[in-house]
C-alpha cells in the first residue's frame, strides 16, 4: 500500500469514527425504499410519508430526548440491491431497525439479513403470503396479506356478480401471491377462474396478454401491480376495446395518478386500497388522517401520493412506538417491544398478532381494506 | 381467429418503433464502428425533450416532436464532437467503455433532474380506438406506426439517394480512401452520429406517449435495439427493420400462445436460432468492417 493512500484511508477512518460519534445523538431508523426502476413513484411516496412522521415525532422532542433519524437508501426496485441495502443499513449505518422494502420479493430478499444480523424491520407495503409465514421472527408487518385482501372483499363477490374471473399479475411474489389467495377465496365462492397471465415487472407493453384476455369469455379480470403499469394497461385495455369489469389489489394503485395519466381509460374501475384520504372523516383516525393530508400539502407533494405514502408515516410511528416502549436502541428490545405496540394508525389499529410456524412467529397487524371506484375522473366508496 | 389478427396488428405497430429504434444503433455502428451505450439514454432523452416541450413550453404533440428529434441531433452531434472525436483511432474497447459512461451519466442525470416518478406526455388522440372489423387500434399507435415508417423511408431516402448518404456509404466501405476522394471524413462521423442520435430521440418521443416516461426507460429498450441489430447483421439497415418486425413478431405470439411471462424471452430464443444457424446475422453486408 503506498503512502499516501494509506494516510487517506487513515483520514476516512477517523472522518467515519467522527461521525459516528456525531450521530450517537439520534436514533437511527433504516429505510430500505425503491426509489428509482419500475417502483420509484411508489417507494418515493412512502419516503415522503415517513419524513413527515419523523419531523411530527421530533417537533415533539424526539424518543426520550433524542431525535429520530432516517437513512434512507434506494433499493432500485431490485431484489438484489435490496438484500445489499439492508446489509449497508445494519453494518455501516449501525441501525437498530429497519423500514422497507415496499414490494414482496424485495422484502423476501432482505429476511434472511434480519436472522443473519438478529435485526427486526417493519414491512409497510409487501403483500405476499410468504413474508409473514417462513418463520422469520425479525418481520413486523403493517400491510394486509393478500390472503387477508381477499378475505375481506370475500363478501363483496356475490353482490357484485362474478362468473368467471381471469387474472393480469406482476410476475413477482406479489402477483402470484395476488392471483393464488384471490384465486382460492373466488373458486369457494363458486366463481370460476380462466386465464392467469402474467407481465414482467418492467414490461410496458400488455397488448399480447390483452388481446388474450379479451378473447377469453370471463366477465371480469383482476389485476395486481403497481401504479405506473396500471395506467399503461388502462390504456391498452382502451385501445384494444378490451371493455370487462376490471379489479385491482395490492393498494398501490394511486388511484388520483391513474386519473391524471390514464383518463377516461380508468372509467369504471374498481380497486381495492388501504386508505381513504377522499374522505377523511370516514377513516378510522379522523384527526391524525387531518393532520397527515395537511402536512403532506403543505409539502406540496401530490395528493394522489396519499395512499402509498400513508404507509411510510404509519411504519415510522409504529418503529417509533416500539423503540420507546423498548427505551432502548437494542435491535433485540426493539424486536420484543413490537409485540406491545398498539395505537390507532390512519388505516386502523397497529397491533402485531402472531402468525407463522410456532417459536418463531411474525407479526402480523391487520388494517381495514376498501373497495373504491374510478368514474368521471372522481373516486367514491363502494359501499355494497 | 380474431385473436390472432389482434395479435398481428400488434405486431406490427410495435414492430415500426422497434425497428426506429434498430436502425439507429446500425447506422452508427456500420459506419463509425462504435458500438452506442448511449442509444438507451438517448431514447430516453428524446422522450424527456417531448415531454418538456409540451409541459414547459406549452407546445402541442406534433410540434414536440420535432424539437424532440433537433434536441437529440444536438445532443448526438455534441457527444460526437466532444467524447468520440478525441477516441478516433483507438481501440473500440475504449470507446465503448466511454460509451458506457456517457450512458451512466445520461441517465442518472435526468434521474437528478426530474426524479424517478414517471411522466405522461399529452397527446391530442381520442381515447376510442379505431375499429376495424372484429380488431381495434388506439389512434395514437396509428400515428406513431406511420410516423416511424416515415422516419425510416426518410433515413433510407437520405443514406441511398444524398450526397451526404452517398460519402457516408464511401467512408463505410473504406474511410482512408473517402479521405483522399475529398470525403471530409470527420463531418460526416459527426452527422452520422447525429442522425444516429436523433433516430432514438425520435424513438423515445413516439412511444413516450404510448408508455410512460421515466429515467430507465432506455434499459429495456436499449437492449431491444442490440437484439434488433444483431439479429438483422451489424450494419444493416434493412436488416434492422425487418430485424424488429421478427423480434415483435416473436414477442407478441410468444406471449399470446405459449407463456407471456417469458414474453421478452421469446425474442432471444429466436436470436440464438438465428446466430446458430447464421453467425453473422441475417442480412450482414459482405463488406462489413469491424
Amino acid at each position: 500500500m503506498s503512502r499516501p493512500f494509506r494516510l487517506a484511508s487513515l483520514a476516512a477512518l477517523s472522518l467515519a469514527l467522527l461521525a459516528g460519534a456525531a450521530s450517537a445523538q439520534t436514533i437511527k431508523i433504516g429505510v430500505n425504499e425503491p426509489l428509482t426502476g419500475p417502483f420509484a413513484a411508489s417507494g418515493t411516496y412512502v419516503v415522503n410519508g415517513a419524513k413527515i412522521a419523523a419531523d411530527e415525532i421530533n417537533a415533539k422532542g424526539g424518543i426520550g430526548g433524542k431525535k429520530i433519524e432516517l437513512v434512507i437508501e434506494d433499493n432500485k426496485s431490485n431484489p438484489t440491491e435490496a438484500a445489499a441495502v439492508a446489509e449497508k443499513l445494519i453494518t455501516s449505518d449501525k441501525t437498530p431497525v429497519m423500514m422497507g422494502a415496499w414490494g414482496s420479493s424485495l422484502t423476501l430478499a432482505v429476511m434472511p439479513k434480519l436472522m443473519d444480523y438478529e435485526v427486526p424491520m417493519l414491512v409497510e407495503t409487501s403483500s405476499s403470503g410468504k413474508i409473514t409465514t417462513s418463520g422469520n421472527p425479525y418481520v413486523f408487518r403493517i400491510s394486509p396479506p393478500s390472503s387477508l385482501e381477499a378475505e375481506l372483499f370475500a363478501p363483496k363477490v356475490d353482490k357484485l356478480g362474478l362468473k368467471k374471473v381471469d387474472f393480469l399479475v406482476i410476475n413477482n411474489d406479489w402477483g402470484r401471491g395476488a392471483a393464488l389467495d384471490f384465486g382460492a377465496m373466488l373458486k369457494s365462492k363458486g366463481v370460476e377462474v380462466g386465464l392467469v397471465e402474467t407481465m414482467d415487472q418492467a414490461a410496458q407493453d400488455m397488448s399480447a396478454q390483452l388481446a388474450k384476455i379479451k378473447a377469453s369469455d370471463s366477465d371480469t379480470i383482476v389485476i395486481t401491480t403497481a401504479v405506473d403499469q396500471l395506467t399503461l394497461i388502462f390504456k391498452q385495455m382502451a385501445a384494444l376495446g378490451l371493455k370487462k369489469r376490471v379489479i385491482t389489489t395490492g393498494g398501490s394503485q394511486n388511484p388520483d395518478q391513474i386519473i391524471a395519466q390514464a383518463g377516461a381509460a380508468a372509467d369504471g374501475t374498481l380497486h381495492l386500497t388501504t386508505f381513504l384520504p377522499w374522505d377523511p372523516a370516514k377513516t378510522p383516525n379522523p384527526e391524525a388522517t387531518a393532520y397527515f393530508l395537511g402536512e403532506w400539502k403543505k409539502r406540496g407533494f401530490e395528493f394522489a401520493g396519499a395512499t402509498e405514502s400513508f404507509r411510510g408515516y404509519d411504519g415510522i410511528r409504529a418503529i417509533a412506538a416500539a423503540i420507546e416502549k423498548a427505551g432502548s436502541t437494542d435491535p433485540k428490545a426493539i424486536q420484543k417491544a413490537f409485540w406491545e405496540v398498539k395505537f390507532m394508525g390512519l388505516n386502523g389499529p397497529i397491533q402485531f398478532v402472531k402468525t407463522g410456524p410456532a417459536g418463531k412467529e411474525s407479526g402480523q397487524s391487520k388494517p381495514q381494506v376498501y373497495l373504491i371506484k374510478i368514474d368521471g375522473g372522481k373516486v367514491s366508496l363502494v359501499e355494497l | 381467429m380474431t385473436q390472432a389478427l389482434q395479435h398481428l396488428l400488434n405486431t406490427l405497430v410495435l414492430g415500426g418503433t422497434y425497428a426506429l429504434l434498430g436502425i439507429g444503433l446500425t447506422l452508427i455502428f456500420g459506419i463509425m464502428n462504435v458500438v452506442n451505450f448511449t442509444h438507451g439514454a438517448l431514447y430516453t432523452f428524446g422522450a424527456y425533450a417531448a415531454y418538456l416541450a409540451c409541459a414547459a413550453l406549452g407546445l402541442d404533440f406534433f410540434l414536440a416532436l420535432p424539437v424532440a428529434i433537433l434536441a437529440g441531433l444536438a445532443l448526438g452531434a455534441l457527444i460526437e464532437l466532444v467524447l468520440l472525436r478525441p477516441l478516433r483511432g483507438s481501440d473500440m474497447d475504449t470507446t465503448m467503455l466511454v460509451m458506457i459512461g456517457a450512458g451512466i451519466i445520461l441517465q442518472s442525470g435526468t434521474l437528478w433532474i426530474f426524479g424517478g416518478v414517471a411522466k405522461a406526455i399529452p397527446t391530442p388522440f381520442p381515447d376510442a380506438p379505431l375499429q376495424i372489423g372484429p380488431v381495434s387500434l388506439s389512434w395514437l399507435r396509428v400515428f406513431v406506426f406511420a410516423a416511424a415508417l416515415a422516419l425510416i423511408a426518410v433515413t433510407y431516402g437520405l443514406i441511398n439517394g444524398t450526397r451526404l448518404g452517398r460519402a457516408m456509404r464511401a467512408s463505410f466501405q473504406d474511410a482512408d480512401t473517402a479521405a483522399l476522394m475529398g470525403v471530409n471524413v470527420g463531418f460526416i462521423y459527426t452527422a452520422t452520429f447525429a442522425i444516429g442520435s436523433a433516430l432514438a430521440a425520435a424513438a423515445g418521443a413516439l412511444l413516450g406517449p404510448v408508455y410512460v416516461v421515466f429515467p430507465q426507460m432506455g434499459d429495456l429498450a436499449a437492449v431491444k435495439a442490440f437484439a434488433i441489430v444483431i439479429l438483422g447483421g451489424l450494419g444493416s439497415i434493412s436488416g434492422a427493420t425487418i430485424g424488429g418486425f421478427i423480434l415483435a413478431l416473436a414477442e407478441e405470439f410468444g406471449a399470446g400462445y405459449v407463456s407471456s411471462g417469458y414474453r421478452d424471452a421469446m425474442g432471444f430464443l429466436i436470436i440464438i436460432a438465428v446466430l446458430l444457424v447464421k453467425p453473422t446475422g441475417l442480412f450482414a453486408r459482405a463488406e462489413r468492417i469491424g
